[in-house]
């Protein structure tokens, strides 16, 4: 290979860099520095000039799973699991000589992959809105606009009036990618409808959902994609100031965003006089304090003003009294990156993917329980079968698949019985899920059902507001009647309790946050009901999860009589005579587990 | 009473901001960003010169949890139980945490005022979970052996630095 052209791409996105991708990314640099031909070109320059390789941080390539990943431009040459001692390797034998080092390619049913689009991960995907990340340096505006970012804007500020980038925006059927799917174009038109004239655009990237990092690795990774959308949102409904909300649980993407933000304001793509014209658009970056209720827009903007970031009664709707009491676009991260696309390419275009009522492209975060985690992108309407199998490449380890939640706390968990639904914000709400944010935690046989749907009510009781009594009494009344199911001490009257409470809480509570609470629950009650009358009648938990309905016995055969165990139970359970099977008195047992960990022959098992 | 230079320090913070209460929570970001809590003479200093009441100073702050008026360890571990870290076993990670440093929920800082335990919802590296964070660095795939010696690393560090 010739190292005259050559590009190291080296992921920077939170899963690599923990896995020490910086430190890879310092080693690289520093090996090119002792090549007297070779010189490194830190930043954009995309011409190559003779002599040098560049070396970049890229944002999430996707397959957290193998990571810490490497990249090697023009050959498109993927290398995977990275680690410190393989830099010099790569450098002499790649970078250098052009040669293949075949233990750091990825593997796959023997097959060997040299490039990344080749992965069945990657080839089973449809990759739009995360296109550029992993492939670009996510800090480098000279790159992003390389690889064709902010022609949208020019496109919209040049050739397109203010109307026809909302009705552009309208017809191609975009709706919010934060979880409600409410219709984006709707939205931008009602804002440019007020009579107001001070008007801000705000961008939702607080995530709250566990279990899912989409928007984070697109802000990480390609955040002009994002505020490329948010200028046009800008320039469509006429706002001049606009605001980011992030996690502060994201420091990377904060990083990264911040950079981004004063690189475009640079060179002229935001702040004033964009693009040489007198539109004017300055962006501000606010930090979220850790409140889940803060992904609710009334919430949200509260929080940027300086309150306490309380959900307030609708209406007036954000687009109306939004930010600072003014009409606001307030959009999520995956839904502002999907705009300059739909700029670009055009409505129609747009609604040839996916289905008629949700074109476009859906990015999920595929974690739990299966083989290749990390971020996948494809049309909506896929199947989760084809999501969890042809993708993620099923169940991790042999414990076979139990469920996959969708949608966090707002959302539910479907098992296998409806593996083929499609994924889109209709079929869905039918089945009493919901998209959400797009968090895919897929579930083993290892897994407690009545345990999830009590860790979910322990989350949403917690992050509750407690503005509003349905919600804030409501969750916490739903959350001892499931910690009692847990516990063994459930009774039958309770799954109808569960019922009631849920039903209350959706009708009466004042935002999202509270109406959706139950969901968890509700959906585990009827897809896994059997599960919850096993807690209550048998006192069994089948995943062996749950920690008061653990029995902990002595082998006979396995017991040597030591009494180890007995001198380490603290409530003396445990009785015997030296060198016989010593035995567990269950009623006395607190199941703490010291018996266990202390030991010496493996006689001691849970049932 | 706070030494003068705590009051300086927050001084210098506010400057990069306008005197108004939609400064509030960068402000008091910043400040605890400095010190690893919030000591809570700073927040009064704070709401005055913004023109707040320290009331809604305090019910802002007690809001939202990543605000503490409690000093913090040198050592900040969060330990990540949301949904996938948590289905593939993040409570074991923890209980093992609170083992090895003699802490509990309610008391989550040690004695030598060295670590700190806490659990948060998702720090979005489901990817490598279980996860958690000391300071804000990941660590991926955590077993609750793992942590034990992640400690055992973080005090011998310290060790040797005495």
């Amino acid at each position: 290979m010739d190292s005259a052209s050559c590009r190291i791409l080296i992921c920077a996105g939170t899963g690599c860099q923990a896995g020490g991708s910086a430190q890879i990314y310092a080693r690289m640099c520093q090996l090119a520095q002792t090549v007297d031909h070779v010189s490194i070109e830190y930043g954009a320059e995309i011409a190559h000039s003779p002599h040098t390789v560049h070396i970049h941080k890229s944002g999430c390539h996707g397959f957290c799973e193998i990571g810490p990943l490497m990249r090697i431009e023009p050959q498109g040459i993927s290398y995977m699991k990275v680690s410190l001692s393989d830099c010099e390797e790569i450098f002499e034998r790649t970078v250098k000589n052009g040669e293949l080092i075949h233990r750091l390619l990825y593997v796959e049913d023997g097959k060997e992959y040299v490039h990344q689009e080749e992965i069945p991960f990657y080839q089973k995907q449809t990759r739009l809105v995360l296109k550029n990340c992993g492939h670009i340096d996510a800090e480098s505006v000279a790159e992003s606009v390389a690889y064709g970012g902010y022609q949208s804007l020019a496109k919209a500020i040049f050739h397109m009036s203010r109307e026809e980038v909302i009705q552009n925006i309208l017809d191609s059927n975009l709706r919010g990618r934060g979880g409600g799917g409410f219709v984006v174009g709707k939205k931008w038109k009602q804002v440019a409808s007020q009579k107001e004239l001070t008007r801000y655009v705000v961008c939702n990237g607080d995530e709250g959902d566990p279990g899912a990092f989409m928007d984070c690795s697109i802000m990480e990774g390609d955040p002009h994609k994002m505020i490329e959308g948010m200028v046009i949102a800008a320039y469509a409904v006429g706002a001049k100031e606009g605001y980011i909300y992030v996690r502060a649980e994201y420091p990377l993407a904060v990083k990264r965003l911040k950079i981004a933000i004063v690189q475009a304001e640079e060179v002229g793509l935001l702040g004033d006089n964009i693009l040489g014209t007198d539109f004017c658009f300055h962006l501000h970056i606010n930090r979220g304090a850790g409140a889940f209720v803060c992904g609710e827009g009334s919430a949200l903007t509260a929080s940027i003003e300086g309150k306490r970031g309380m959900p307030r009664v609708k209406p007036p709707r954000t687009v109306e009294q939004g930010l600072f009491a003014k009409p606001t676009v307030l959009n999520n991260v995956e839904t502002f990156a999907n705009v300059p696309m739909i700029i670009e390419n055009g409505a129609q275009w747009y609604r040839s993917i996916g289905p008629e009522n949700s074109p476009g492209t859906k990015a999920f975060a595929l974690t739990g329980s299966i083989k290749n985690t990390g971020l996948i992108e494809v049309p909506m309407g896929t199947s989760l079968r084809e999501v969890i199998f042809d993708i993620g490449g099923g169940i991790r380890g042999s414990a076979g698949f139990k469920a996959v939640q969708i949608g966090g706390p707002s959302g539910g968990c479907i098992s296998d019985k409806d593996l083929n639904l499609s994924l889109d914000f209709d079929t869905l709400k039918q089945r009493g899920a919901m998209i959400g944010s797009g968090g895919l935690v897929v579930m083993d046989q290892n897994t407690c059902m009545v345990e999830v749907a009590r860790f979910f009510m322990d989350f949403t009781q917690r992050e509750s507001c407690g503005k509003c009594a349905p919600c804030r009494e409501g969750t916490k009344r739903m959350l001892e009647i499931l910690k009692r199911i847990v516990a063994g001490e459930g009774e039958m009257h309770d799954l109808q309790k569960l019922r009631d409470l849920a039903d209350m809480i959706s009708n009466t509570a004042l935002c999202g946050l509270g109406k959706s609470a139950s969901l968890p629950v509700i959906s585990t009650l009827n897809a896994f009901a059997d599960e919850y009358l096993e807690h209550i009648q048998d006192k069994k938990c089948r995943a062996g999860v749950c920690q008061q309905l653990k029995k902990y016995k002595i082998d006979p055969g396995a017991c040597k009589g030591c009494s180890k165990c007995a001198r380490h139970c603290p409530v003396q359970a445990i009785s015997g005579e030296l060198k016989s099977p010593f035995t567990i008195d269950q009623e006395k047992c607190i199941k703490c587990g010291a018996c266990l960990t202390n030991c010496s022959f493996n006689a001691i098992h849970i049932e | 009473m706070l030494d003068r230079s705590y009051y300086q320090k927050t001084d210098e913070i506010m400057e990069n901001y306008p005197k108004e209460e939609s400064a509030l929570i960068p402000i008091i970001q910043d400040v605890q960003e400095e010190y690893h809590y919030l000591p809570p003479e700073l927040l009064e200093y704070i709401a005055k010169k913004i023109g707040i009441t320290e009331t809604k100073a305090y019910s802002v702050a007690s809001f939202y949890v990543n605000f503490s008026f409690e000093p913090k360890g040198k050592y900040v571990i969060k330990i990540c139980d949301g949904t996938a870290c948590h289905v593939r076993s993040s409570i074991p990670v923890l209980q093992r945490l609170y083992k090895e440093l003699g802490l509990t929920p309610e008391k989550n800082t040690t004695e030598d005022m060295l670590f700190t335990v806490e659990t948060v919802y998702c720090l979005g590296a489901c990817g490598l979970a279980p996860a958690l964070t000391v300071n804000d660095v990941v660590h991926p795939a955590m077993t609750p052996e793992k942590a034990a010696a992640l400690i055992q690393e973080l005090r011998g560090a310290e060790h040797d630095k005495v």
